[in-house]
This record gives structure tokens, C-alpha cells and sequence, in this order.
């Protein structure tokens, strides 16, 4: 099942290596890691996405938490969510393409954010399945390169996480 | 505010957290370090002959005494030498901080001479690693390391530092934190004392249970509330290998170690067991044979620590996160508050058919192995020594066949007496572990159980045995081959005996002994075993090699059945299985 875990964590040289070698150490997957600092700066946020069962996901947050490093973490899948990812993608778009690809930004409410006479470059934000969604709907053959930031989310509601 | 520099403050902080005793191997990296050293007198530095001892050497210390192993080395090879020995400590959660000289700050990532990641490379056998930046942060970061490599479940620490941080011509005011604050780091406490009641009613209506104890025991102090909470609900207990002397190996309620080599009755107890109560174990793969097949009809109780071992490759029926000794008198408290009792002859049946398992197979009902041979047994080697040493020796050890023929004939009675590598399995650990003991211990008996293959694996330490003068008994069950591995090639692989014997190739270790300025003893024959032991253990003032030529056809047995067996599963002897 595919689980995203939001960790708040000590903003030091080294704590994301920790983290990245506790998954590769004990085999378990990342899909994505995003990872920024908060609005206080001895803090970062991360958010990764990984797959697993429920006892492999309680291991993970298990061993998370024992990092010394991190200092809160919660599964976001848990609960009802919110989760965006940003999708930047150059497009061939020439003639008759031009104006279809432009339909296609518009129906899934993505930006033109750099044009030439041959293509357009377009951000998309929103969960992966819809950015997965739009580049099936471009077609392989007029994409030129993608770049995705990979998942970033926060929990509905009241619900905080915060030291 | 007193100014030091970054080298006279690492040697302070020290002082301060109370550390008397360091071992270790200087370096380039590590010479401001070093003479600062030199300009005290509080801390006595014990210079071994390669870092891997000096791990090995603090972790004996530390787990003999429960305090902090120290560890100092240089950069690079002297910091990557060290690394075996971290893993041992941190397999087996040893609290212990090395502190790892490293180039300068500038050079870092250059590829400098002698530059290694220690922080990287450490990264997945530490619990908690630092790299010190600024002089002024060596107080907070010391107390933090401490604090962190000797609360919760222990480990160790690596504080690395760069050589211009010590540098000895720029000094900063000095001052060591009497209180830490860490909003990341809180280690578990009391136990959940609604489990805890719970526990305490599963026990209670227990018809089959088995105490299954492990190092945590040891390690968190909780031995004689165990030992307590067994006598009173006289309930049998079994130790891992890392727990031995958590319970009273001689008490009639012991059933001896469980797991690959261990008892018939414990692992036959285990088996039918229909509640387990697990603490400070951690289930490990060489306990629990195949863990599909682990205990089918057992509610397990289990606590520990570390809620990350709970659970992790056994599912826990009441899991119990919290130190061992809170969630034990807690237990204890609980029981003796209500006036219920187990059912008595439920467990008076139990204990008649555990007594039926020990009389048909049991490892100290009668010899299980044979005894009218030529050869010396090295069972019977282990036996002369309890008797020898009255079961009050430290002893340590090395890894492979010696080390199970200690953990099954040498009963501890008591805690940290029983010093050996569990979990990594380090060839190479108990000369240098010895000599650890020996500092903390210099009145008691110390014996390293070895074999001439791990004794090859750090023998230059008997060199440092000779400096500081540490008379410790190393006894070496010569079987001229790599017995455990050769047990395997004999039990698994049809006799190919792959590079596991070493063609007369071994050194003759009284010669070797002697060229170190020790006393070597050999012993080859049945009939002089036990006067020339006595003889040796005799000499209590010089380190004496006693190597012992023991039947080199003798395989360690019980050992349970793989692969897909289960924890009854055990062949008895070369020609009988369960």
C-alpha cells in the first residue's frame, strides 16, 4: 500500500543521509522525498512516499523514530489528506500541435510558463495520479523531458505537526 | 569562563562526564588530542596494538561494568579500523563513544592523507553520530554523545573531529552543560500500565510458560527482579546467549540457553510453550529457527526498550515498551498486590514434563557427548574450568564452536560475567574484551575462551597484555581447523572442507606467548588436563596461554535443524535428530 509519512526533523548537516540510509539499509522503498526547511529554521520537513504493508510501514516509522534526528513524524495516509506534487514538462508543440496541447494545460488547469516557436514548457500541480493523467493525455512522442518534484502533503483539518 | 583549546576541552569534557579510562591509537589527526592526554593525570589512556582492540577492549569494559566504553583513534585507517568493533557494540547495543580524529576542516572532502567519511562510513552501525565544526560546541556535543550512547537502548557514538577544531593555539571559553536538553530524543520510560496488567493476568493463567530472557536484562539491570518475578510465579526461564547470567545459571529453575545450540528442555519448553514472556530479547534469527514455525500455540508478552524490536520479526500478543527494570518491579508490584496465583498444578505438570525433557536429553543431566575417547572434549575443558574458577570468573570470548561450548558448560550465576560478540559474531573480540575486563577487574579472575582461529584475528594485543601488565587466562580450544565452519561443511556441504583447515600452518602459541613475555601451557592429552589447568590458573600474576588440543572431530550440539525447522527441530548428535 502505498503510505506518505511527513517527518519533522532536526535541520543539521547529515539527518537526511540518516534517513535515506535507514531505508536503503533496511530495504525498504522511497517513491519520493521531497524535503525543504520550515518556517523555523533549525527545522526541515520531509515527505516521503513508500509502499509497503501495514507491518513494513510500522517498522519504518518505528525506526524513523528512532533516528536522533527526527523529531515528529506522522503517516499522512492515515488520515484525510491533502497531497500535491509540481510537474514541469517541455513540450513539442508545433502548428496545430500548439493549440492542442494548449487545451490539454487548460483542462487540467497547468500553466505555460516558457514558450519558443517549437515549444511550450508547462507546470502542472496536484496529486501524482493527476500528473501521471496529464502526460498520458500529451502523448510520449511530444514530450520533450519531464521534471517532477515529488509528493509533498498535509493533513485536512486542525490536525497540525508541529514541535 | 576559563579558555581552552579545542584538544584541552575534548579531554575536560571527558573529565568531566566522569571517564577515567580511554583506549585507543594515535594519529596525525588525533595528536592535539594526544597531548592534551599527555598534560593530565585523571585519564588513564590504555595504547593498544591496532583500533579494532581498542574497540573490542572498551566494549569488555563497558559491558563488565555498565559504564561507557572510551574509544580514541586517528583519521582514516585509524578510524576505518574501528569500525568492526563499533558494529560488535552496536549488534549487541553497548553504549561506548569513539571519538575519531579527522583532517582538517579545509582539507574535508579533498581526499586528503588519511581522509576517511568516518561519519558516513559509521553511519549504519552508530546510534547516533556527531562531526564537530566549532571548539565551542565539543561540551554539549560530549555530554549528548554520553547521554545518548547510555540511555534507552544503548549504542555507540561517534564523535569525529576535525584536527583544526582542537587546534591548541585558539582558545574558547569553557563549560560543561550540567543539564541537556534533546526535543528529538526521549528514550521510554515506565511501561503502559494497562498492559502491564495484562500481562501480569496472562501470566497468571499461564499453564505452559517460559521466561524467554535476553541481554536487555543485563543490560538494563533488571536480573534480579527477574530472578525474583521467576521464583515467585516459579515459572522455568531460558537466556539468549547475550543473556546468560541475566538468571542464575545454576538455579534448578533455569533451563539453559535457547536458540540454535541450545538446550533440549529450553527449546522443547519453548516449543510447547502456551505463554511467553519475553524480556529485553529481541527474537533473533538464531533463536527463533523459522519464525512461521516459532511457538505456534504462545501468547508472547514482550518488553523492551526499543519499540522498534517489538514486533519486528515476531508479532507481540502484549507488547511493553519501557525500561526493564520499571515494567518488571511494576509486575512484580502487581502480583504481589492481588493474591492470585498461577494454577499450581498446571505448573506443577509442566514442570514434571520439562524435568521428563532434561532426563531424556538434557546437556547437564549426563554427559551428551563421549567421554571414553583418547581425545580431550572440549566440553570437558569448559567443566574444569567452572570448577577451576568456581563459577566466578569473567569470561569472554571469541567466536564459533569454543564460544558455544562456554554459553552451555560455564553456568553464570551473575550478570556482565558472560562478555561475547551475539549479534555480529566478531572473530578477534575476546583477547582484546579480556583485557578490557581485566582494567575494570584487576583482582578477578578473567579467562578468554578462544580458538586458534580468533585468537589469530587480534593476537597482537597480547602485547599490550605485556605493557599495562593485565595477567588474564586465555584458553584456547585447539582444534587445529575452523570448527564451525567445518561443523557446517560436514553437516551441510557433504565434508567439503572449503578452506577451513590451514595445513600446518599454525603457530606454536607457548613459543608465541613466550616471545611476548607470557607463560604458555600446551595441553594434549586426557589424563593432565585437569593438574595442568590447575597449574595455570595458578599463576595469578602473569597472562598465561593455555592451549588445549581438543578432539577436532567434535561438532557443538544440539543445533536446531535448517533451513524450515522449527525451535524443537535439533539434530542431538551426528546421528540423532529430535
Amino acid at each position: 500500500m502505498r503510505r506518505i509519512i511527513s517527518v519533522l526533523m532536526e535541520n543539521e548537516p547529515g539527518a537526511l543521509s540518516r534517513v535515506v540510509g535507514l531505508f536503503s539499509q533496511r530495504g525498504y522503498n522511497i517513491e519520493s522525498l521531497t524535503v525543504a526547511p520550515t518556517e523555523d529554521a533549525t527545522l526541515s520537513r520531509l515527505t516521503m512516499v513508500t509502499i509497503g504493508d501495514d507491518h513494513k510501514i510500522e517498522q519504518i516509522t518505528k525506526n524513523l523514530n528512532k533516528l536522533i534526528d527526527v523529531v515528529k513524524l506522522v503517516d499522512l495516509t492515515e488520515g484525510s489528506h491533502i497531497e500535491r506534487e509540481l510537474l514541469m514538462v517541455k513540450v513539442r508543440a508545433n502548428g496545430a500541435q500548439r493549440d492542442e496541447v494548449k487545451r490539454s494545460v487548460d483542462i487540467f488547469r497547468g500553466q505555460i510558463v516558457d514558450v519558443t516557436s517549437n515549444m511550450y514548457t508547462v507546470q502542472v500541480a496536484g496529486t501524482s495520479e493527476k500528473l501521471d493523467a496529464f502526460l498520458q493525455a500529451l502523448g510520449e512522442h511530444t514530450i520533450m523531458e519531464v521534471v517532477r518534484s515529488g509528493v509533498s502533503g498535509i493533513a485536512r483539518g486542525e490536525k497540525v505537526l508541529s514541535v | 569562563m576559563e579558555l581552552l583549546s579545542g584538544g584541552d576541552m575534548l579531554v575536560r569534557a571527558l573529565q568531566d562526564e566522569g571517564v577515567d579510562l580511554i583506549f585507543g591509537y594515535p594519529g596525525g589527526s588525533a595528536l592535539h588530542i594526544y597531548d592534551a592526554i599527555f598534560r593530565q593525570k585523571s585519564i588513564k589512556h590504555i595504547l593498544v596494538r591496532h583500533e579494532q582492540g581498542a574497540t573490542h577492549a572498551a566494549d569488555g569494559y563497558a559491558r563488565s561494568t555498565g559504564k561507557v566504553g572510551v574509544v580514541l583513534v586517528t583519521s582514516g585507517p585509524g578510524a576505518t579500523n574501528a569500525i568492526t568493533g563499533i558494529a560488535t557494540a552496536y549488534m549487541d547495543s553497548i553504549p561506548m563513544v569513539v571519538i575519531s580524529g579527522q583532517v582538517t576542516s579545509d582539507k574535508i572532502g579533498e581526499d586528503a592523507f588519511q581522509e576517511t567519511d568516518m561519519v558516513g562510513c559509521s553511519r549504519p552501525i552508530v546510534k547516533h553520530s556527531f562531526l564537530v565544526k566549532n571548539a565551542e560546541n565539543i561540551p554539549e556535543i560530549i555530554k549528548k554523545a554520553f547521554y545518548i550512547a547510555n540511555t534507552g537502548r544503548p549504542g555507540p557514538v561517534v564523535v569525529d573531529v576535525p584536527k583544526d577544531v582542537t587546534n591548541p593555539a585558539e582558545r574558547y571559553p569553557y563549560q560543561y552543560p550540567e543539564k541537556l536538553r534533546m526535543r528529538s530524543y526521549t528514550p521510554a520510560g515506565k511501561g503502559h500500565g494497562g498492559q502491564i496488567r495484562k500481562a501480569v493476568a496472562l501470566l497468571l493463567s499461564a499453564r505452559r510458560p517460559v521466561i524467554y530472557a535476553g541481554g536487555g536484562v543485563v543490560q538494563g539491570g533488571g536480573s534480579e527482579l527477574l530472578t525474583e518475578l521467576a521464583r515467585r510465579l516459579n515459572f522455568p526461564v531460558t537466556n539468549t546467549l547475550m543473556g546468560l547470567g541475566a538468571y542464575p545459571g545454576s538455579d534448578k529453575r533455569f533451563l539453559g540457553m535457547l536458540g540454535m545450540h541450545g538446550t533440549f528442555e529450553a527449546n522443547t519448553a519453548m516449543h510447547h510453550a502456551d505463554v511467553i514472556l519475553a524480556v529485553g530479547a529481541r527474537f533473533d534469527d538464531r533463536v527463533t529457527n523459522t519464525p512461521s514455525k516459532f511457538c505456534p500455540g504462545a501468547k508472547i508478552i514482550h518488553i523492551d526498550v526499543d519499540p522498534a524490536s517489538i514486533s519486528k520479526t515476531i508479532v507481540a500478543d502484549i507488547p511493553i515498551v519501557g525500561t526493564v527494570q520499571s515494567v518488571l518491579s511494576e509486575m512484580l508490584d502487581t502480583l504481589k498486590s492481588g493474591d492470585e496465583q498461577p494454577d499450581q498444578s498446571a505448573i506443577v505438570d509442566w514442570w514434571r514434563q520439562i524435568d521428563d525433557w532434561r532426563e531424556r536429553h538434557g546437556l547437564y543431566t549426563a554427559p551428551r557427548y563421549q567421554t571414553d575417547g583418547a581425545l580431550i572434549m572440549p566440553q570437558d575443558v569448559i567443566r574444569a574450568v567452572y570448577d577451576i574458577t568456581e563459577g566466578d570468573a569473567y569470561v569472554t570470548s571469541d567466536v564459533g564452536q569454543h564460544q558455544m561450548f562456554a554459553a552451555q558448560y560455564y553456568h553464570f550465576d551473575k550478570p556482565r560475567r558472560w562478555i561475547n560478540s551475539g549479534g555480529l559474531g566478531t572473530m578477534g573480540f575476546g583477547l582484546p574484551a579480556a583485557l578490557g575486563v581485566k582494567i575494570a577487574y584487576p583482582d578477578k579472575e578473567v579467562v578468554c575462551v578462544t580458538g586458534e582461529g580468533s585468537i589469530q584475528m587480534c593476537i597482537q594485543e597480547l602485547s599490550t597484555a605485556t605493557q599495562y601488565h593485565l595477567p588474564v587466562k586465555i584458553l584456547c580450544l585447539n582444534n587445529q581447523a575452523l570448527g564451525m565452519v567445518k561443523q557446517w561443511q560436514e553437516m551441510q556441504y557433504e565434508g567439503r572442507l572449503s578452506n577451513s583447515v590451514y595445513e600446518e600452518s599454525l603457530p606454536d602459541f607457548v613459543k608465541l606467548a613466550e616471545a611476548y613475555g607470557h607463560l604458555g601451557v600446551k595441553i594434549e592429552h586426557r589424563d593432565e588436563l585437569h593438574g595442568k589447568l590447575q597449574e595455570a590458573f595458578a599463576e595469578k600474576n602473569r597472562t598465561v596461554f593455555i592451549d588445549v588440543y581438543v578432539d577436532p572431530s567434535e561438532h557443538v550440539y544440539p543445533m536446531q535443524v535448517m533451513p524450515n525447522g522449527s525451535m524443537r527441530d535439533m539434530w542431538l548428535s551426528k546421528t540423532e535428530r529430535t
